[in-house]
């Protein structure tokens, strides 16, 4: 019957079939395309040397991996915000924490390499600052939805704006590494830290799961929220810093890559509901699949040439955010 | 079980409550009643601790409100909010287990209980066959039927409405009062901000009437407080007070707006 929510399972098999998809889509095409056949030989008989198994091996499932990675981190932290402030248009990068985290990771890089553990750190530390810049300027104004968005983009803005400033300053390449900031790239699997994070991140993930009814009372505004029985100033402040680590690490590790939190936790509550319970892994599953099926498509669209990968999310999401304003705005 | 003594509350420096003492016994409905601007949703929101009085206490068994834990609090009263939007769609289902949220251990859903008693709270407002519709879409009245269950989920001694029916047609008003009646029997206390006198005196035991500056106009039975003298320093409206030939209770009647020459 039409506007009845089922509480079942099948958004999971869903999501899984997404992702692996993707997956297998990501490990078969680019430079040397591999037939199915090929690609499984080379996955069960990983001892086996050549050409295309080190293609396999060596560059695809670790980008393949990364993307998986920043994809779900994007999408939950995107899932989180929109509960914790309301609002159904909050993404990362609109919110200006994804700026933040990539100042706060050129920062890092200006001063150590990639290597460090003072890029996640100060992307982290960025991510926040920015974050409680935004939530400060729109508590003025009364939490308006659009007050939110407008105070994130440009909040966000500045940092880009600083971040190209440091950039040119800096010794290598600067042109080719602001384009990787700014569009994204998920080219970089070498950060030592790399397994760390993504322990983190899956860590956050289970936790912020395991807090799904919270989010789910978040929804309903924080006035009904300490009503029914809420202790709103810690729980927000742990919510808001899970969501900004996860951020802060996807971007320490890719750049900025936009909407996928926004898309993502959208496609699944418009499927199966807004209830937490099912969309936190829900959209942590998809929002994997969904990078690595744009990463799949940036490497591949205009081949040998890369595409960024933030240039595919925002072709997909900036439409679908038009569409989401002129949704809300009957 | 609320007793509040010269409680006074101020909002930048500008005084929206004063003098107000009252006390609520359980298993009782009280009405807080006043015009537009006259501090009632203040007064809701400091007889549950929401906010800390300027001056004079609101106690819940001897413990100041403002001080109880939110989760304590929570058990001790639900609240029915004003009509609000849903901007994310829930089952209903999901929307009356928000209020298990106090009663649900760390890191677990609802359990089977919790359901249990969501589906029986659905069932107490006449809106199980709301249960798996999606809460985007519905209507006013649906709505607040819905919230009305979740508060009830929330298995508090007391029960806060705030304007709760102010956007229900008649039939719905009615058939909420008659649900307020039906819990107060059942030993829920009911404390409501409203503005209709005719229902606010016909279901309470106790009316607090509120003048235009947040002064207490009156406390007791409708009887006592809604007297034709109170109504027209309250609302500055003067009306007749006759009582039903049915039943015999109250009914305010404004004087009409012309014709008052014959």
């Amino acid at each position: 019957m039409q506007g009845e929510i089922r509480r079942s399972y099948m958004w999971l098999p869903v999501c899984v079939l997404f992702l692996l998809a993707a997956i297998i889509a990501g490990l078969k095409y680019g430079s040397i395309p591999l037939s199915l056949s090929e690609l499984l030989n080379i996955l069960f008989h990983p001892q086996d040397a050549g050409l295309k198994s080190t293609v396999v091996w060596q560059l695809r499932l670790p980008r393949v991996a990364l993307a998986a990675l920043v994809g779900m981190s994007l999408a939950v932290s995107g899932s989180v915000f929109q509960a914790v402030l309301r609002n159904p248009l909050a993404d990362p990068y609109l919110l200006g924490v994804s700026g933040g985290a990539a100042l706060g990771a050129v920062l890092a890089l200006t001063f150590f390499s990639i290597q460090s553990y003072a890029v996640p750190v100060l992307a982290f530390s960025g991510a926040l600052l920015a974050l409680l810049l935004v939530y400060l300027v729109a508590r003025a104004h009364q939490a308006a939805t659009h007050t939110l968005i407008l105070a994130g983009v440009m909040v966000g803005s500045l940092c880009t704006a600083v971040l190209m400033f440091l950039l040119l300053y800096s010794p290598s390449d600067p042109m080719r590494s602001a384009l990787f900031w700014l569009a994204g790239n998920l080219s970089r699997t070498e950060a030592g830290w790399l397994p760390y994070a993504a322990a983190a991140c899956i860590g956050v993930i289970l936790l912020l799961w395991a807090r799904a009814s919270l989010l789910d009372v978040f929804t309903q505004g924080e006035d009904v929220a300490a009503d029914l029985g809420v202790d709103i100033g810690r729980e927000r402040l742990l919510l808001l810093a899970g969501a900004g680590l996860l951020v802060a690490i996807a971007v320490a590790l890719a750049g900025l890559v936009g909407f996928v939190g926004l898309v993502v936790p959208h496609a699944a509550r418009l499927l199966w509901g807004a209830g937490h319970a099912r969309l936190i892994p829900a959209a942590a599953i998809a929002g994997a699949g969904f990078l690595v099926a744009a990463d799949t498509l940036a490497r591949t669209l205009l081949a040998p040439a890369e595409v960024p990968v933030g240039v595919i999310t925002a072709l997909v999401g900036a439409p679908f955010f038009l569409y989401l304003l002129r949704l809300r705005g009957r | 079980m609320i007793q509040v003594r010269n409680l006074g509350f101020s909002y930048h420096n500008k005084s929206v409550l004063q003098q107000i003492s009252f006390s609520i016994e359980p298993g009782t409905i009280v009405s807080i009643m006043g015009p537009n601007g006259s501090g009632k949703s203040t007064l809701l929101r400091l007889l549950r601790g929401r906010l800390k009085p300027d001056a004079g206490q609101v106690c819940w068994r001897g413990a100041e409100a403002h001080l109880l834990p939110r989760r304590d609090m929570a058990s001790r009263v639900a609240v029915v909010p004003q009509q609000m939007q849903q901007p994310f769609g829930f089952q209903v289902r999901e929307m009356v287990a928000m209020g298990r949220y106090i009663y649900q251990r760390a890191l677990a859903g609802p359990s089977r209980r919790d359901w249990a008693i969501v589906d029986q709270a659905l069932a107490d407002t006449d809106s199980s066959h709301l249960a798996r519709r999606c809460s985007a879409e519905l209507s006013g009245g649906e709505l607040q039927r819905v919230m009305l269950a979740r508060a009830l989920a929330q298995q508090a001694p007391v029960m806060m409405l705030d304007e709760a029916t102010s956007q229900l047609d008649m039939g719905h008003k009615r058939g909420i009062c008659l649900l307020l009646r039906d819990l107060c029997a059942q030993g829920k206390t009911i404390v409501q901000v409203s503005h209709d006198m005719n229902s606010a005196a016909e279901i309470s035991q106790k009316i607090l009437l509120l003048d235009p500056r947040g002064r207490q106009l009156g406390f007791g039975t409708p009887e006592e407080v809604l007297s034709i003298e109170n109504i027209e320093t309250a609302y500055g409206v003067e009306v007749d007070i006759e009582h039903h030939p049915r039943g015999g209770q109250l009914r305010f009647l404004p004087r009409p707006l012309s014709g008052l020459t014959p």
